[in-house]
């Protein structure tokens, strides 16, 4: 029954992105005017700062959104201010040891992020079942084109910040600042009312702006306020993540995935002698693992990454014979099948986890309002696109609002708004379900599931073409 | 009623397509002897015959008058003046003209001065915007960073018009508006604006000659003169008041005399006498299912037209280039 009303709000999702073609149609706007009753119906003169855009949450997607606007020349007399609850996130250089929160950077985002310091590329990624031998490899034939980055998310929100100090002549930031009310405006003029959004501070401080950008993470108080249903679901997963140190160096470039039953554990490479742990699995088994001490922590994950007890008689014959079939008739596929490296330690920072979840907001946009990043949609870490989605998000919507800005648009109008959100799902979209779908096939020890993902994943490693396209949309 | 306007319409394809191409092409009185002819009300009452200095007959719908205002149109914008900001409203088809008629004005006139500064190209252009209505048009030429003056007739879409831009300091500061006719302020403001945009205002207006007269005298020399306005065909009449405001709705009706329209041809004959030159000529059509307006080659219903005030006297030898270019019908120049 909950799992019927989900589908729905999905479905209804993917038919408003249908709907949205059509650049005004007066239904739609009608039906995203807000119910709520918190407007501010006073024809308030006061000397409240109006700005042109208020951006509310300074993560890596929202510093990003500042600094691409910041840099884009048709918005350049346009007030630009980012809010951020935390402190402001300085570093002269890039620390010697590494913190544990990463995230994969494709090539598409890295574009966007240029100039931030990278730590390590990737050139393979490796995909593997646990309980069976089905392998999967994606790698770059030309070594010259990486297949993804491997950044410390610190490192990424420092760099932002210090690119953003150069453009402090219109682009505003204030930290430590927190949002405790979002007054709305009426989706059309009425005389006696504020047309623009109203944020409230903590402080006291009313702020006027003219398009709000939410960036404000997966528990977005502007998604919330607005009143945007979201679909959402718990994995009942948590992610354990630290810093491990490799038993040997090794030209560490190749990221590596194994699909447990209870969840994926994946190393990223940060250098030669470190790689950073995503252990996505139960809460239980989470906490479990953050208690262990050092010595039965490695233990465990290289038991994970290296024992068979999952395999099956069964499975493992047929996974055989498919793979014999597969290379009579397409002899010369299949690359040479790496080793993964084995752990001797971790780094000196804790373990941390955090819960995992799914969430896509069913709508990005209101009137004078956007959501990007987390906000709008929250994956499993399992395919390293959460944090891609949102900066093509970023990258989207600076083109959309340069262009709105250079025919001399409002900037929070539905029109431009309207053609974001409609971009920004079709390519969101397919993308989540994707991820959702092969955390589901993956979570199961199932005979026939394990057969289907096993013959899967075979075949899907001896067609190049194939694997070239899913790289491609990955790398977007 | 229905009936009616059927029958219009076919006399009208018929009346239309016996002297539309001799009236392009040449002056004569077999065109005068077959008007008189037909009694229908679309086409041909009212016209009267004015003689061109060079020797060109054209053809004048509206009586001549003293002024660019009609009294008629003027209690029809009345009506409808506080629906101007309403984006699902009477005035959608306009908010939705200004994806194509901003870039064009924009553009043109950043190939004449080039660009004045980043985020704001337009920014030190004096531009007069006539028949501003609620200021759709002159509120996105003011964040582009031009000074605006909006002027209409109708003073209830004027004071529309200054609510809308009050709240937003950037437009309070460049767009200013003014209740009063063309006539009045060009007694002031002598060759004191960058560029003139009059987007379909000259299918409402009384007298065109009194219009042209006016903008050539408000324009700086090598100034811009950029109008938007429908053609006077068979296609216009059928798409643009039966298609948009009879059946579509799109228009309110009784907004459009067809009788007023006027034909590119027509249009920059007139300019050039006024000392204009025609600088170019493009066709827009609006797609009531996608509910955008796009660029064309024909000019068959909508068109926009660019044209620059000249500089100097002009050259004996332009008479003969002007009857040269009159056997060309429906000519669409594009721009780069």
């Amino acid at each position: 029954m909950l799992t019927f009303a989900k589908a729905k709000l999905a479905v209804l999702g993917i038919i408003r992105q249908c709907v949205a073609l059509r650049a005004l149609n007066g239904a739609q706007a009608v039906r995203r005017g807000f119910a709520s009753t918190e407007r501010d119906e006073k024809s308030s003169t006061s000397e409240n700062e109006l700005f042109d855009i208020i951006i509310s949450g300074g993560g890596m997607v929202g510093t990003a959104m500042a600094c691409s606007l910041g840099l884009d020349p048709n918005l350049a007399g346009k007030k630009i201010l980012l809010l951020e609850a935390g402190h402001k996130k300085e570093m002269d250089k890039v620390p010697e040891t590494y913190s544990t929160r990463v995230s994969s950077i494709s090539p598409g985002s890295a574009a966007l992020l240029s100039g931030t310091d990278l730590c390590s590329f990737l050139n393979f990624l490796s995909v593997w079942d646990a309980c069976s031998d089905a392998l999967i490899t994606f790698d770059k034939e030309n070594l010259q084109d990486k297949m993804a980055y491997i950044v410390e998310n610190d490192v990424i929100v420092a760099a932002l910040t210090k690119q953003l100090q150069t453009l402090s002549d219109h682009v505003e930031v204030q930290y430590r600042t927190k949002v405790v009310k979002y007054t709305w405006p009426h989706p059309y003029h009425v005389s006696e009312s504020i047309p623009w959004v109203q944020v409230t501070l903590a402080n006291g401080k009313t702020l006027h702006t003219k398009l709000l950008i939410g960036a404000d993470g997966p528990n977005s108080m502007v998604r919330r306020e607005a009143g945007i249903p979201t679909v959402k679901w718990n994995y009942n997963q948590s992610a354990v993540v630290a810093v491990l140190h490799l038993s040997e160096p090794t030209e560490n470039n190749v990221a590596w995935q194994r699909f447990l039953p209870t969840g994926p554990i994946a190393m990223l490479p940060l250098s030669d002698t470190e790689s950073s742990l995503v252990w996505s699995t139960s809460h239980q088994h989470a906490e479990e693992l953050l208690q262990l001490d050092e010595e039965s922590f490695v233990d465990a994950i290289n038991s994970a990454f290296w024992s068979n007890e999952n395999h099956s008689e069964l499975v493992e014959t047929a996974g055989s014979l498919f793979r014999t079939a597969l290379s009579v008739l397409m002899p010369d596929s299949g690359s040479a099948h790496q080793l993964p490296p084995s752990v001797a330690g971790i780094g000196p920072k804790s373990r941390v986890m955090f819960p995992l979840g799914m969430g896509h907001a069913t709508e990005y946009i209101r009137h004078r309002v956007a959501i990007i990043g987390d906000a709008a949609h929250r994956v499993h870490p399992l395919a390293g696109q959460g944090a891609n989605l949102g900066f093509g998000d970023v990258a989207y919507l600076t083109k959309v609002l340069s262009q709105a800005a250079f025919n001399g648009k409002d900037l929070g109008a539905m029109q431009h708004l309207l053609e974001f959100e409609t971009e920004r799902q079709r390519h969101n979209l397919p993308m989540m379900a994707a991820v959702d779908l092969m955390k589901r096939l993956y979570s199961t020890n199932a005979a026939p599931l394990v057969l289907l993902r096993t013959f899967g994943l075979q075949a899907t490693n001896t067609l190049p073409p194939f694997k070239e396209q899913i790289m491609a949309y990955a790398s977007k | 009623m229905y009936a009616n306007k059927l029958a219009r319409l076919a006399f009208g394809l018929l009346a239309e397509s016996t002297f539309k191409w001799p009236l392009t092409r040449s002056v004569s009185s077999r065109v005068k002897a077959e008007r008189s002819l037909c009694s229908w009300t679309v086409c041909l009452h009212h016209r009267q015959n004015n003689q061109l200095s060079n020797g060109l007959t054209r053809l004048n719908v509206r009586a001549v008058s003293q002024t660019t205002v009609d009294p008629a149109e003027v209690r029809k914008f009345q009506a409808m003046a506080s629906k101007w900001w309403d984006l699902q409203g009477e005035f959608a088809v306009l908010h939705c003209m200004n994806d194509l008629r901003v870039p064009f004005i924009r553009d043109n006139l950043l190939n004449v001065h080039g660009v004045q500064q980043l985020g704001k190209p337009l920014a030190g252009l004096r531009i007069l915007d006539v028949g501003c209505g609620g200021g759709v048009l002159s509120e996105p030429l003011g964040r582009l960073g031009a000074d605006v003056l909006g002027i209409d007739p109708v003073e209830d879409s004027v004071r529309t018009a200054e609510l809308h831009s009050s709240y937003d300091p950037d437009l309070r500061e460049r767009v200013r508006y003014q209740a009063c006719t063309l006539e009045e302020l060009a007694e002031e403001e002598v060759e004191g604006f960058h560029a003139v945009v009059a987007s379909e205002v000259v299918e409402h207006l009384a007298d065109l000659d009194a219009f042209a007269s006016c903008c050539q005298q408000v324009l700086k020399p090598g100034g811009s003169l950029f109008i938007t306005t429908l053609n006077k065909t068979n296609l216009s009449y059928v798409f643009g008041i039966v298609a948009a405001e009879q059946l579509l709705r799109i228009v309110p009706s009784g907004t459009h005399d067809w009788e007023k329209f006027i034909s590119p041809e027509d249009l920059e004959r007139l300019l050039e006498s006024f000392d204009f030159y025609v600088e170019a000529i493009r066709g827009m059509i609006y797609n009531p299912l996608t509910g955008a307006w796009s660029w064309q080659q024909s000019t068959a219903i909508n068109y926009a037209l660019h044209a620059i005030k000249r500089k100097e006297e002009p050259q004996p030898d332009r008479v003969w280039a002007e009857s040269e270019n009159l056997d060309e019908p429906g000519r669409a120049t594009t721009y780069s």
